[in-house]
């Protein structure tokens, strides 16, 4: 029963993580809270909807919906955050901007789209599960550990071990500097909006496999939890968010298994305030100090 | 009271008080943003007031006054826990903080017996009404205007315009965040306890993120040069939906591109005039 629980906790951890990587990655070499990234992942959990319900395999439904919920995501950055990024305006500008877009956003789609919660059409996945000691580990949950786990090796080696990497991570430093030492930092944004917004995308997709359940809000819903596990992993560090996202998909699904169901989405704020209070750099961060 | 006032009264009773509750709740928020600082927890706030309030009178049957006083220590207190850890830090953590101080307080008004869970309080006894709401916010906004004549005005603005030079200066920066955030959360708990004993019924989802980001964009909207800018924002957004009837479906969007137009297009808001102070250039900034 225990392992049962750990097993469906690393599957909801990981989608976290995935969701929450992005959000950081984004904060860490953008240097703003972007609000509307929520909604990237409502975007990619209904494009594989419509995907598949026109027949299009779940294995190219997801990551074509992620990429181009990346492509949402450039868009979106470019229309908003690029003009005040260029006035060098104050981080919470930005963020009161995506804050007003992400109310914008979210009421369209609800015009568009209606509250009805949607589910994948039947078959779109294996329905067997594999038994292991007694474990039942379904296909979806295989398909969700699976994905996370390339994507999120694939984002690891390319910030720590590809040329592009080391752009983005002199970005992140001191942005004005970079660009003097010839980093392209308008390609770089362009780039690293569209691997959040995948990321989002594709944490969308497999969230709605595993609840198999997609309505617009979903994105928003998603995004109170993707601070808890930001804050508590530091914001912008990338293997914070990752440890994080498995704490509190873990955490969740033993509050919900062993405690009570309706008290487990106060887990991850539970969390923050913790965080906050007792070490606001996050696990493992050092804490950014302003100097003049 | 002549009868065609009686009248008017009456059939925009709702309406009335809604405008008087928004101008505090706009007010609350203006005292936050005119540091520079962001807090998306005014409706966390409120709703904090509004059930410490209808508890305490339903409950316990306390005297109104004192039943507003509790309404507004409480969320105070709420706001010195997420305070105190966060203003320390940049900007961003308050915003997330408070957030998270919405989301929790929210799970567990839905959750706790005490509060009614997901139905809320129905059947709180109307105390509240024109004098003591607008007496309020009459009272905020006579003294608000007067701080930001004065030399803790200055200081605010100060902050608003570079807190790193306003810290250098000998402003002393996390008392005058913390200073503020608690005089917002009061404020905003007031509101909350009027709203709740005017309106008789309160529930859980009233107090969301939907409605922080409404505050804010009361604010946005009036500008927070001054503190009149935030009341007559918060009176244009209300009166809208009543006025043109088909935006009222609409409301949520008109909502969120004030927001963005507000912040990319005039930072200053509509009302772009800031107070004068005695002894102050009566130049604009620019």
């Amino acid at each position: 029963m225990f392992a049962q629980q750990l097993v469906n906790g690393l599957v909801v951890g990981s989608t976290y993580a995935l969701f929450a990587l992005g959000f950081t990655l984004m904060f860490g070499v953008l240097g703003v809270i972007n609000l509307t990234y929520g909604f990237y992942l409502s975007v990619g959990a209904f494009l594989a909807l419509f995907a598949t319900q026109h027949g299009v395999s779940i294995w190219l439904a997801l990551p074509l919906a992620a990429l181009a919920s990346g492509c949402v995501a450039v868009l979106i950055d470019g229309l908003l955050l690029t003009p005040l990024r260029r006035a060098k305006a104050p981080e919470l500008a930005s963020l009161m901007v995506t804050l007003g877009a992400t109310l914008l956003l979210y009421s369209l789609a609800n015009a568009a789209l209606s509250t009805d919660i949607r589910r994948f059409p039947p078959g779109v996945i294996d329905a067997n599960a594999l038994e292991i000691a007694g474990i039942r580990i379904t296909m979806t949950q295989c398909l969700i550990i699976a994905a996370a786990g390339i994507i999120v090796s694939v984002l690891l080696w390319v910030m720590n071990g590809a040329r592009i990497g080391l752009g983005l991570r002199a970005l992140a430093e001191r942005p004005d500097a970079a660009a003097l030492m010839g980093v392209n930092a308008g390609a770089l944004v362009r780039l690293v909006s569209l691997a959040s917004g995948t990321l989002a995308g594709a944490s969308g997709v497999l969230i709605g496999l595993n609840y198999n359940a997609i309505q617009p809000y979903m994105g928003e819903v998603m995004m109170l939890k993707g601070f808890a596990v930001i804050i508590l992993g530091g914001l912008g560090d990338i293997r914070g968010a990752l440890v994080a996202g498995l704490v509190v998909g873990m955490l969740e699904t033993l509050t919900a298994g062993y405690v009570a169901s309706s008290w487990k989405d106060a887990v991850g704020f539970v969390l923050l305030v913790l965080t906050l209070w007792i070490r606001p750099s996050g696990l493992f961060g050092r804490l950014a100090v302003k100097r003049a | 009271m002549p009868e065609f006032l009686d009248d008017f009264l009456f059939t925009y009773q709702t309406l009335i008080y809604a405008l008087g509750v928004n101008g505090l709740l706009a007010l609350s928020m203006y005292v936050v943003l005119a540091l520079g600082q962001l807090s998306l927890g005014q409706a966390a706030f409120m709703g904090l007031g509004a059930y410490v309030s209808a508890l305490l009178t339903v409950k316990l049957g306390l005297p109104f006054p004192l039943v507003l006083l509790a309404a507004m220590l409480a969320p105070a207190l709420a706001a010195l826990c997420v305070g105190a850890p966060t203003l320390r830090l940049s900007g961003v953590y308050l915003a997330l903080a408070t957030i998270g101080l919405g989301e929790v307080q929210r799970i567990f008004f839905i959750n706790s017996e005490l509060t009614g869970g997901a139905l809320g309080l129905s059947g709180i006894p109307t105390k509240g009404g024109l004098i003591s709401i607008y007496g309020s916010l009459a009272l905020a906004l006579i003294a608000f205007a007067f701080v930001a004549r004065s030399k803790i005005g200055r200081a605010m603005e100060a902050m608003r315009e570079d807190e790193l030079a306003a810290g250098a200066l000998g402003v002393d920066l996390p008392a005058y965040k913390l200073g503020a955030l608690v005089v917002s959360a009061m404020l905003a708990g007031l509101a909350g306890a009027l709203n709740a004993h005017v309106s008789s019924f309160i529930s859980p989802n009233d107090y969301g993120f939907d409605a922080a980001v409404t505050i804010l964009s009361f604010a946005l909207l009036g500008g927070i040069g001054s503190p009149f800018g935030p009341v007559l924002g918060a009176f244009i957004l209300t009166l809208l939906p009543e006025v043109l009837r088909p935006l009222a479906d609409y409301k949520t969007v008109v909502n969120g591109s004030i927001i963005v137009l507000a912040v990319i297009f005039m930072p200053r808001g509509l009302l772009a005039w800031r107070m004068g102070r005695a002894g102050a250039a009566t130049g604009r900034p620019k």
